[in-house]
């Protein structure tokens, strides 16, 4: 890799200008350091940031008109060979520049400010690189395939042959199954949990329920997965599925939609938690003070007072459950179909993106495009729900402030 | 609610009213706020149940991949076998395949059998062959490729014993499982019982796990996180030298210097977007920008690393931010004073005072990153890799594979000896993310100040 030793080289001469810019600026100034403008480490940062910038920039613009196929990978010596000379280019430059009255710490700063303001656009570039290969080949994808077939279609059996019927409902269906299953698990016992954390336990115990109930957030998605997969499944297959006569699958909806709702609740039970805490202490004193039973304070005056906070929590949570990929990988199963039973396989969105993007993919087929589409319409769910959720959360807190 | 006192039938003393006695609806009332405590203490029950059968379930199925069964034999390697024209010049033995060195291995199981004079009605050879892994050959050749001055002498060799076998050891698989299994017999597991009895079969703790590659489908025995554990360590390589600087550098700006405006309302509203996208859509603008449009390549630690700190980004730069806003501002206002710059004040004082914040935030989103699958299943991570990466930089180009992927990678395998270890896995991961976590936990508590 030429670039990262060119890369590398540039650094060392970076530091060795720091070192030179520094003793000049101290020479410069002779027996009166209080002569020069800025400090002489400011000096040594503008000469070492001289040579350093123009090489980064050099081997940017070369990865990136590698990348366009402008320049062809073996041109590496080259662009190492330029980087190193504008690095040279910069120290001199820099070099020359120090004197007494130089404002190099001004300019050092001005430079620093940019490179600050570089790394907060590059949280704009990812939602822009997000929002534009999602549209760029969801744009090829309809260019090819009916976008009414996908979005009302209600059959889902892509063939590699071509003639797929790609519709987008069945998966639409199985997401929102599981996601309703794994809030009706994690809404109430999050949220009893908050409140019993909040308003009745002891010292003690929340000082160990809590952070072991945050111990369930920390815990990676595919372990749950497995979870799913090799207890929580079979489990069900076995006790209630098979003996009731509902279905013999180990994956299903259920699987899946309690597995997901296990990992919701340390989610919904800390943000329920902020938001009871919200609540002003006045109104639980008021309620108390008329002779209401801590329940009936709860039931009667924080939850409705908490109920738009709430809300939102249950958005957000929603919002998590619907783009959770892995539980339903392992715990869902892949049959896409629209049914009420639970104990049956199904399979989300998620999950069909994985399946048409893993292995060999022909990115010209609507087989593998569609699942930019299902991507972005997964986005725009998840956005939504996002947005409207933040925005409910928002106003709830300016309530109370 | 009325609170009037209601006659009740039953017993004589509460036919008056009195404020010693509770009366019906006072007792209804504490009837409903018992059950009400006792649906909040389910609900933390039910979490805290949930959080031990999980970690319990993992351990039991998972602790068996740490401990491997090894059938110890003296091998005779044959040198009219192994080293056909009998120079021994590596690179013309090299030419002899594992297969010769099965042969010579099934040979010295056989003799083992023979001469510790065990005898079970309906043994056949295949199945006393079938003892080991079919792994056993290729550590064999291994050894001898590595000291040719070994052929032709007696070795005493511990090879990989089967993975049925060494199920039935950790009680995975049993004499009446085997009957139905093509893949192994009660009679062979008879023999491989009276092999443990004599000490020849042990069981004992298994670093290989640790360090070997992925195995294919026929020797889950074999099979090891090495690649995945060093594939992983290079992603958050990745991410620790892009994620942290970009995301301090980034809070930095927004929490510090930015002017409030139209522009920065943008950012942050962004940032905080961000942190809510599923992962997967990480993962698809991976494969959209960085393997199609940008042509690195596919499965590398350098793509994943890439997706993963764009992913641990607002979670660092949010975690920064809150560590930037609790340094009170007076600190700020004092460097000013005696005449700092603005940027002097921030990079001299106010960064200092955060480390210990923006530290545990870093470890935190760290964390997160290490545990992510979805997006680097689409970036190609899931193959099979048998070849170690370089050492970085050159080896975040090579293929590899991922800790978490690994066990994805494993639980879509017919075996179920890949459910061990795709648990094992899971144990080795959550190590990880355990001591990272303590990490975090100690930073916080010896640097954290209140104010």
């Amino acid at each position: 890799m030429p670039l990262s030793w060119a890369l590398f080289a540039s650094f060392l001469l970076a530091i060795a200008g720091y070192l030179v810019g520094r003793s000049r600026a101290f020479s410069a100034a002779g027996p009166d350091i209080r002569k020069l403008h800025s400090r002489p480490t400011y000096h040594g940062f503008l000469v070492g940031l001289a040579a350093f910038l123009p090489a980064v920039v050099v081997i940017a613009i070369a990865s990136l008109l590698r990348m366009s196929g402008v320049i062809m990978a073996e041109a590496g010596p080259v662009v190492g060979l330029v980087a190193l000379a504008a690095a040279v280019v910069g120290l001199g430059w820099g070099i020359t520049r120090i004197g007494v009255d130089f404002h190099a710490r001004n300019t050092v700063e001005r430079i620093v400010l940019g490179i600050l303001i570089f790394c907060s656009l590059i949280a704009i570039a990812t939602t822009a690189g997000i929002v534009l290969s999602l549209l760029f080949e969801t744009g090829k994808f309809f260019q090819i395939y009916d976008w009414k077939t996908f979005f009302f279609g209600t059959e889902w059996t892509p063939r590699f042959q071509g003639n797929s019927q790609l519709g987008i409902l069945p998966l639409l269906w199985g997401t929102l199954y599981i996601s309703l299953i794994a809030l009706i698990v994690s809404v109430p016992i999050g949220l009893f949990a908050a409140i019993y954390m909040s308003e009745y336990a002891s010292k003690r115990v929340r000082g160990i329920a809590k952070p072991a109930i945050e111990i369930l957030a920390g815990i990676p998605t595919i372990v749950y997965g497995l979870f799913a997969l090799v207890t929580v499944g079979p489990m069900l297959r076995d006790y209630f599925a098979q003996p009731m006569g509902w279905g013999n699958s180990g994956s299903s909806v259920l699987t899946a939609g309690l597995v997901m709702g296990i990992m919701l609740i340390p989610f919904v039970s800390s943000l329920s938690d902020d938001i009871i805490n919200a609540v002003p202490q006045s109104l639980r004193d008021g309620a108390l003070g008329l002779g209401s039973t801590p329940s009936e304070t709860i039931r009667k005056v924080v939850l409705p007072a908490a109920l738009p906070g709430v809300v939102g929590a249950v958005l957000l949570a929603a919002s998590r459950a619907i783009g959770e990929t892995m539980i339903v990988v392992l715990g869902a199963g892949a049959s896409a179909r629209m049914d009420l039973n639970p104990f049956e396989a199904m399979t989300t969105i998620t999950v069909k993106i994985v399946s048409q993007l893993t292995g060999d993919s022909d990115f010209n087929s609507p087989e593998t495009l569609v699942a930019f589409a299902l991507g972005l319409t997964l986005f725009v769910i998840t956005l939504v729900l996002n947005v409207v959720a933040l925005y409910i959360v928002r106003k709830y807190r300016e309530q109370y402030e | 609610m009325t609170d009037m006192p209601m006659p009740r039938s039953g017993t004589a003393s509460a036919a008056k009213s009195s404020l010693m006695v509770a009366d019906a609806n006072t007792r209804r009332r504490n009837a409903a706020e018992k059950r009400f405590r006792l649906y909040g203490a389910t609900a933390i029950g039910v979490a805290l149940l949930a959080l031990v059968v999980l970690l319990f379930t993992i351990v039991r199925d998972g602790s068996g991949a740490f401990r491997q069964t090894y059938l110890a034999i003296p091998v005779q390697l044959n040198a009219e076998v192994l080293d056909p024209k009998g120079n021994r010049n590596p690179e013309e033995m090299a030419k002899v395949l594992t297969l010769s060195y099965g042969k010579v291995l099934d040979a010295a199981v056989e003799a083992a059998v023979v001469r510790e004079n065990i005898q079970i009605q309906g043994l056949t050879e295949k199945q006393i062959s079938g003892l080991i892994s079919k792994e056993a050959s290729a550590q064999v050749r291994h050894r001898v490729l590595a000291n040719p001055d070994l052929i032709g002498q007696m070795i005493d060799v511990d090879v990989l014993a089967n993975g049925r076998v060494d199920g039935f050891f950790k009680g995975r698989v049993s004499m009446e499982s085997a009957a139905n299994d093509k893949n192994t017999s009660p009679e062979q597991l008879m023999l491989a019982q009276e092999l443990r009895d004599r000490g020849l079969m042990v069981t004992r703790f298994n670093w290989n796990f640790l360090t070997n590659p992925d195995a294919s489908d026929q020797r889950p025995e074999a099979a090891g996180v090495g690649i995945a554990i060093l594939g992983s360590l290079y992603m958050m390589l990745v991410v620790l030298l892009l994620a942290v600087p970009i995301g301090v550098g980034a809070s930095i700006y927004l929490e510090e210097f930015a002017p409030k405006n139209k522009w920065t309302d943008i950012i942050e509203v962004n940032i905080s977007n961000l942190a809510a996208v599923p992962s997967i859509v990480f993962g698809i603008l991976g494969l959209a920008a960085f393997i199609n449009f940008a042509g690195l390549p596919q499965s590398a630690p350098i793509v994943g690393g890439l997706v993963l700190t764009l992913m641990t980004l607002p979670t660092i730069i949010i975690s920064t931010r809150a560590a930037l806003k609790a340094v009170p501002p007076s600190i700020r206002d004092a460097a000013l004073g005696v005449g700092a710059s603005k940027m002097q004040s921030v990079f001299h004082h106010v960064l200092p005072l955060a480390m210990p914040g923006i530290l545990t935030g870093t470890i935190i989103g760290l964390a997160q990153a290490l545990g992510e699958t979805a997006p680097l299943l689409l970036i190609g991570m899931v193959a099979f890799v048998k070849n170690y990466p370089a050492a970085p930089p050159e080896g975040l180009f090579d293929p590899a594979s991922a800790l978490p992927v690994q066990v994805y990678n494993w639980t879509q395998r017919s075996d179920p000896a890949f459910i061990e270890r795709a648990s094992g896995a899971i144990i080795v991961l959550l190590i990880f993310l355990f001591c990272m976590n303590l990490l975090a936990i100690y930073l916080r508590r010896k640097f954290e100040r209140r104010w």
